[in-house]
This record gives structure tokens, sequence and C-alpha cells, in this order.
């Protein structure tokens, strides 16, 4: 509002309260670094979540340096030489993530003399890695707003990639035609297979959180069965590696072969969309979210709780299930086959993404690009300077953990408490049991 | 009625009258008879399967002696195959008739599913040995070890929940107890350190559960499932770094030894697979009687059960209802560490990057199977327990089904569990809601 007042100085200032709204309490002369100060001292959500992952890669930091023995050893003669200890903790850390920022957003060190090529690739990593990130993040969320809890994305992937993969490689039909095909078959596969569980709720009340693990795990030992057999595996081998695909039945890449971008992230945005078309604008949307938010209100008010627990899964799995497809058919898996690790561990990052952007669909993007930063700054840290990529998850993790704690955040940067109704963050409990005083 | 106050656990019989009881008589009837069909039809198939599946002449042979551990030199037991399978398919369909002809008394009920599943089982397993030979009292060894875990992540899932908080971590505290026992012991050199340190891990992370569930009110589902991610991602983290790069300094604790009771060890069969084992098993077996004593006998577990009921009422009368929550979720945390710690100082030996696979998971199923009570709680643990031993005993045999299948049997009959075996359940009225003082 503050940018409207400055762009039009010739109208009116009365104009200016209707804008506002919800600020009525705020000082009228509010500027917009004001605004920001506030923001800052109170800690709303955004710098909130900026806090958290700040407070991440510390913990993160502390974890490598607790992980690394030579750093470790020159801790023993810490009161002698601390110089020494500080230093070399200090290079250790800022090395992995220097590394990590030169693989995920830009290397400052190709910047002169670089093609424009490699100054792209570490932003186009990002977005292939954060693709199926965005569908597995739609997928939790979705669910999420329905009151379901679905930690069956790996399941839902793995479906979907086998659908995919085996309309890739039995049929051999035209270009265009051929993709649509494989990606409604990593619809279909995701779709299905997280209809069981959510049938198994509607139906039998059976918790879903159980239920989609175990699917999980179902889905890993179907996906090494498939691969003995004579239908997905590649003749010849005795490794359990599935067939080739058609090459019209692939993802095309975006800027050509040398960078890895390709046209899943349109498909992502696109999903993100109709999420938020679905959720806001849509009668099946509605009902979803009354479900979700109060399962008795909305039978009572006419509402077929059953019927919404099962689309909402249905429709999560079929976003899991366009992670499937992105996983089998892009750049990320050259031969554009089935492995047994298919899944690379999207289906649980996906649970971080939807908590992080709570599960709302432009924060879901926001935070799939953020942890596929992650994962593609991990990767080069882990090559160039020998941590392990699995830091990756724990940072994820306490991101999401802190994110979940507010309160917690802002005592620990003696930021003053927003609004008491504001407390209890994306994650809180839904009922609470107390006396009011 | 408006101003009874229900008191925890003792809930009034009810007993519907009129219109209601038809409605309810109706819906029993119909799900006896659903059930029983089902029963039924599986039996049927058992026979085409299983009876006429095997050819006539050929036996199955059990191996009835734990090996290396026995002196009771029992005989091997050897059915006829084809006879033994189409008996027990027989039984799986009169099971079903039961269900159908008594669906009044619960007894009668529990029986017939029990009948069932045994014949079941029993049909099964003649099928797949059939001209070939299983150590039975293996299965019944290889059960226990599956279970310890799984019965000790159970108890710690039991006082989690009856305090009122759920505890989804309980895959986390295995995986963190598993890692600080193997990390401990091999750097101490001393098992019993090992064993110290996989409780006070599993009693952090139970820390860490209680701190945003009880202080800062996060939703405790998906805040259980946040945690197990960071377990995963610190214990494969440092595994990879430290574990991985130096086994022999790191990761090489050793296995606590068996300790044999004289006696209860010589009884047949059962004997060498519950009383030669190590001291992990034995404490389990003390933790078993002591939560199911504690819970349902003392002071402590009626507050705990006070607290995961009705914590208004339980403030009202003086129990500080978020220092109970704080205590005994990290003990059960403890109790869980040391099912972890059981993964590596108990057996394998070594820790591996997520080597629980879900077995959390599982032991809270068991938790929900068993009706929140320690003992229902165990059987299931050790129900979950025998489908992951069979399917360890029966891959050597090369039967017609893929080792993918067998593999797959606990956590197809954990869905089953959750989703149909266990009817109606309660859970305790405040589990998943934080208590907050106005």
């Amino acid at each position: 509002m503050t940018e409207d007042n400055k762009s039009t100085p010739g109208k009116p200032s009365e104009a200016k309260p209707a804008a506002t709204g919800a600020s009525a309490t705020a000082p009228p002369k509010s500027s917009l670094g004001r605004a920001m100060l506030d923001a800052i001292i109170t800690g709303n959500s955004a710098v909130v979540t900026f806090l958290a992952i700040l407070l991440a890669l510390v913990v993160g930091g502390v974890l490598m340096i607790l992980a690394d023995q030579d750093v470790l050893d020159q801790y023993k003669y810490f009161t002698a030489a601390p110089g020494d200890a500080l230093s070399a903790s200090w290079s250790l850390v800022s090395d992995a993530y220097s590394a990590m920022f030169k693989g995920s957003i830009m290397n400052p060190d190709l910047f002169a003399d670089g093609s424009i090529e490699d100054n792209f690739r570490p932003i186009s990593e990002t977005i292939t890695q954060a693709t199926p990130l965005i569908f597995g993040g739609l997928a939790v969320s979705i669910a999420f707003r329905t009151g379901l809890f679905n930690i069956g994305a790996q399941g839902q992937i793995i479906a979907g990639a086998v659908f995919a993969s085996w309309i890739g490689f039995v049929v051999d039909l035209p270009p265009v035609i051929h993709l649509v095909f494989v990606i409604l078959a990593g619809v279909i596969g995701g779709g299905l297979y997280a209809g069981i569980a959510g049938f198994l709720k509607a139906r039998f009340g059976a918790h879903e959180v159980i239920v989609t693990i175990m699917l999980n795990h179902v889905a890993v030992l179907l996906l090494g069965w498939l691969l003995t057999t004579d239908t997905f595996r590649r003749g010849g081998q005795s490794q359990p590696i599935g067939k080739d695909a058609h090459d019209n039945a692939v993802l095309p890449n975006l800027f050509g072969d040398n960078l890895r971008i390709h046209f899943g992230i349109i498909l992502a945005l696109l999903a993100a969309g109709i999420y938020w078309w679905l959720l806001n604008r849509s009668t099946l949307g509605f009902e979803l979210r009354a479900v979700g938010s109060n399962p008795d209100a909305a039978r009572t008010a006419g509402m077929s709780v059953a019927r919404a627990q099962i689309l909402a899964m249905v429709i999560a799995g079929a976003m899991a299930g366009l992670a499937g497809v992105s996983q089998v058919m892009s750049s990320t898996n050259p031969a554009h086959t089935l492995t047994p690790a298919i899944d690379a561990g999207i289906g649980f990052d996906a649970i971080t993404v939807a908590l992080l952007g709570r599960t709302k669909p432009l924060g879901t993007v926001l935070a799939a690009l953020l942890f596929g930063a992650l994962r593609a700054g991990g990767s080069v840290m882990q090559a160039s300077a020998n941590v392990s990529v699995d830091i990756v998850i724990v940072i994820q993790a306490v991101i999401v953990l802190f994110v979940a704690a507010p309160p917690l955040v802002r005592s620990i940067f003696r930021l003053r408490g927003a609004r008491k109704g504001a407390e209890g963050g994306p994650l809180a409990a839904k009922e609470t049991v107390g006396v009011q005083a | 009625m408006a101003d009874t106050v229900i008191a925890p656990d003792v809930e009034a019989p009810v007993n519907p009258t009129g219109e209601a009881a038809d409605v309810v008589r109706a819906a029993a009837r119909k799900k006896a008879l659903i059930t029983g069909i089902g029963f039924v039809l599986v039996g049927l198939y058992a026979l085409w399967a299983f009876g006429f599946g095997t050819s006539g002449g050929e036996d199955a042979v059990f191996g009835m002696t734990v090996p290396n551990r026995d002196t009771t030199h029992v005989g091997d037991l050897s059915l006829p195959a084809r006879g033994v399978a189409i008996a027990m398919s027989v039984v799986c369909m009169v099971a079903g008739g039961l269900r159908i002809a008594f669906d009044r008394s619960r007894l009668a009920v529990r029986l017939s599913i029990a009948l069932f599943l045994i014949a079941f089982v029993i049909a099964f397993l003649v099928w797949a040995v059939a001209g070939k030979q299983m150590s039975f009292a293996g299965a019944l060894q290889n059960t226990l070890l599956a279970a310890v875990p799984l019965v000790l992540g159970a108890l710690a899932g039991v006082i989690g929940e009856r305090s009122g908080v759920v505890n989804i971590a309980i895959d986390g505290q295995f995986l963190f107890g598993a890692f600080a026992a193997a990390l401990t012991g091999s750097v101490t050199g001393s098992l019993w350190a090992g064993l110290a340190a996989g409780a006070v891990a599993g009693a952090l992370i139970g820390g860490l559960l209680a701190v945003f569930a009880v202080r800062y009110l996060v939703e405790q589902v998906v805040l259980g499932v946040v945690i197990n991610l960071l377990v995963t991602g610190i214990t494969g983290f440092l595994y990879t770094q430290l574990l991985q790069k130096d086994p022999e300094q790191y990761n090489d604790p050793g296995v606590f030894d068996n300790i044999r009771i004289p006696g209860f060890a010589d009884i047949p069969v059962i004997g060498p697979v519950l009383f030669d084992v190590n001291v992990i098993v034995y404490l389990m077996y003390a933790l078993i009687v002591i939560v199911h004593l504690g819970l349902f006998h003392t002071r402590w577990g009626l507050r705990a059960r006070a607290v995961g009921e009705h914590p208004t009422a339980a403030d009202t009368v003086g129990i500080k209802v978020n220092a109970t929550r704080y205590r005994n979720v990290m003990m059960a945390g403890a109790i869980a560490g040391v099912g972890g710690a059981f993964l590596t100082i108990g057996t394998v030996g070594t820790f591996s990057k997520d080597m629980t696979s879900g077995a959390g998971y599982i032991a809270l199923a068991a938790v929900i199977f068993g009706r929140w009570r320690p003992l229902g709680a165990v059987a299931a643990a050790l129900l979950f327990g025998f489908t992951s031993a069979l399917a360890t005993s029966l891959q050597p045999l090369n039967t017609s089904i893929p080792s993918q299948f067998l593999q797959m049997m606990p956590y197809v009959v954990t869905i089953f569990a959750v989703a149909g075996l266990v009817g109606k359940v309660r859970a305790p009225a405040a589990a998943n809601k934080p208590y907050t003082k106005g």
C-alpha cells in the first residue's frame, strides 16, 4: 500500500484506508522500511522462515564439525591454540556451504570466462532437482488440506514411474501423443496406488500414516520383483534395470542437451496452478478443505467425508505419479529406464517441502526450489568439499522443526512475540484440551 | 447424565435397547456374515492352492531343535503335506461357519478368528515345505529376534499415547538408539555403555518430541514424521562421515552374549528359544511385566492414564499434566532406544544406514492392533515378528512365491491389522491433543 501511495502522489489520501484493512491499528505514517522493521522485530512468518533456514544451516555446520576427524583433533589442543581449531572449523563449514552455493545458484569462478550455459548450469540443476519435489510437495499438501497426512509419496512415485515406464517401452506412438499417454499413465498409476490408502481410511478408518508407510515398503518390493520379470527387465542384463523408453515418450529438455532443465518444470508449475484453482475456486476444493478442517461439521453439512478422503488421496497420488514420470522420463535419468531406487528419496523430501510451504501452492513451489537448491548444491558439495550429501536431509528437517515452532525461533533471536492468535505456526495441533481462564 | 464424571477406563457397559439394539444387532450379523463368507472363500482357495496344489506322498519336515543351543533333542516333525493341507483348509471353512453361527459371544468370535488364522498358516506352511525341510524352532527364534524391538517400541508407544502424546517418532528412537549403541559400544569397548547410550539416545528423541508437542503445541503426527526424517539425516550423515570411514574404531561394538537359564532352557522347543537369549531380551521380559503392572496397578499408571484421557480433570485434582507427559514420553523414548540398541548390539553387531526399515511404524501399528494395552501390543508385535520370521525361513526353500512377496508379508499384515482385523478401536481420548492452561 505504501508503494501505491508513492506511485500516485496526486490521489487524495482518503482513498488509502480502504486498501489497508488489516493494519487498522498500524501507525498511519508507516513507510516500507518501518513495516520491514516491524516484521523483523515481531517476527512474522516470512522472517521466521528465513531465521529457521539460518538456524538450520548453523546446525548443519555444527554437525559437519562433529563428524570431521581432522577438525576434532584440532579441538584436543583447543586451550593451547584455540585459533587453529576455530579456523579449521570455519574453513570446513565455509568450504562446504560455498560449494553448495556454487552448485545451486551461481559459480563466481566461471562468471567472467564461462559460457552462458556454464553460468546458468547451477540454476538449471536447482530447477531440475526441484521439479519432482514440486509434484511430491503438492501430493502431500493436497492430502494435508483434507486432513490426511500422506507419507506415501514414495510408493505413489514408484507406482507412477512403473506405469509411465511401461507405456514408454511397450508401445511406439507418434511424438507428443506418446508423451501424453506416458503422463496419463503416471497419473493413473500414482492415483490408483494412493487410492488404496484413501479407500482403507474412508471405509475402515485405517490410519493413513501407517497404511501409506507400509504401502511404501510394498511398492519398493513390488518394484524389485517387477525388475526380475521378463516384462520389465532389460534383456541380456543380470542387473535389475528396466527397458529403455522410446524417444517420443521422453520429457524434452527446454534449452538443449547441455542444460538438464526439462519440460517437467512447466508441468509442475501447471500442477501448482491446478492445485491453487482446485483449492480456492472449485466446489470440490471447498469440500476437501471443509473435511480437512472439521469432518463432523462437513458431514452435518451433507458432504461425504469418505468421498472427499478417497478423492483427495487419488488426486495426491496423481501428483506424486507425475513426480514418477519426471524421474523416469527426464534428463535426470539419461537412459529413461526403471531402476530399484527410482524414487531417489523424493517421497520423504516431499513431506518437508509441503510443510515448509505451509501446504499452499506458491509456498510449495518456493520450498521445492529451496530444497532443490540444497539437493543440487549438496551433490557438488559432496564431490568437492567431501561432506556427505546426507547433511541436506538434516538441514531440511531442522528448518521444518523451527518453522513449526515460531515461539522458539523468536526466543532464540529475542524477538517480540506476534499476535497471540498467530503463535501456533503452520503445524499447530488442531485441537487442544485445557482450561480457559 | 450430564453431570456424570466419566472416569478413565471405567466405561459403563453399554446395553442399547429397543430400536438402537436392533440396528446394532443387524450390523453385527452383517459383519459376521461377510467375515464368515470371507473365511470360507479363503478356505476354498487354500483347498485348491495348498491342498490339491501339493502332490500326494510328500512330507513336510519341520525341525524342532534350535541349532547349537539345544539339549532337549526333540525329533523332527514330519507331516504328510497333502493330507494336512486339505484338513487345515477344511478347518478354515469351519471357522467361517463358526463365525457366522456364533456372532454374539465375543469369545467365540475371537476363537474363530484365531482358528482361521492358525489353520491357514499351517496349510500354507505344509504346502511351502512339502518335500523339503524347514526349521520350525529356528522360525520361532527368528520371531523372537524380530519381535524384540517391536515389543519395546510398542510398549513405548502405549506409554506415550496413554499419557496423551502420539509417538510417531518410535522409528527415530529406534534408529538413534541403534546408532548411539553401536558408536558408544565401539568407542568405549563396553556393551553396557552402548546399551545405556541407546536408552539415553531414545530418551533424547522422546524429549525433543515432548518439547515440541507439549511446549510448542505442534501437531504430533506431523512432528513425529519430521523427527524421524531428522534422525535419518543425522545418523545417515554421521554414518557416511565417520562410521563407514573407520568401522573398526566406530562401528564394531560386538554383540551381547547369550545367558542360558538352566531348567527353563531345557523345556522342549520353546525353552532354548526363550531362555537362552541375551540380556536385552530378558530386559524386555521385565519391561513387559513392569509396564503392564505399572500402567494398571500403580499410582503412576493411574496418573498417566488420567492425563491421557481427561487432562482437565487430572489437573483439577493436582496432577501436573505437562510434567507428567514430559516424563512419560522421555521414559518411553528410553524403552524404544533400548529396542534400537537391540538392532545393533543385540543382534547384527554393526550399524547400517536406515537399518530400522520402518520397524517403528510397525510397532505403532502394534499399539493400535493391541488396543493401547501393553499385553495386546506385545501379542501384536509377536504376530508381526512371526510373519517376518516366516519370510526369512521360507526364502531358502525356493518356493514358487518370489522372495519379494515373502518380505512383503509383515507390511501387508500390518495394513490388514490396522484396516480390518481390529474392529472398532478407541484411542485414549486426549492423545494428540496438547493441554493448555489458560
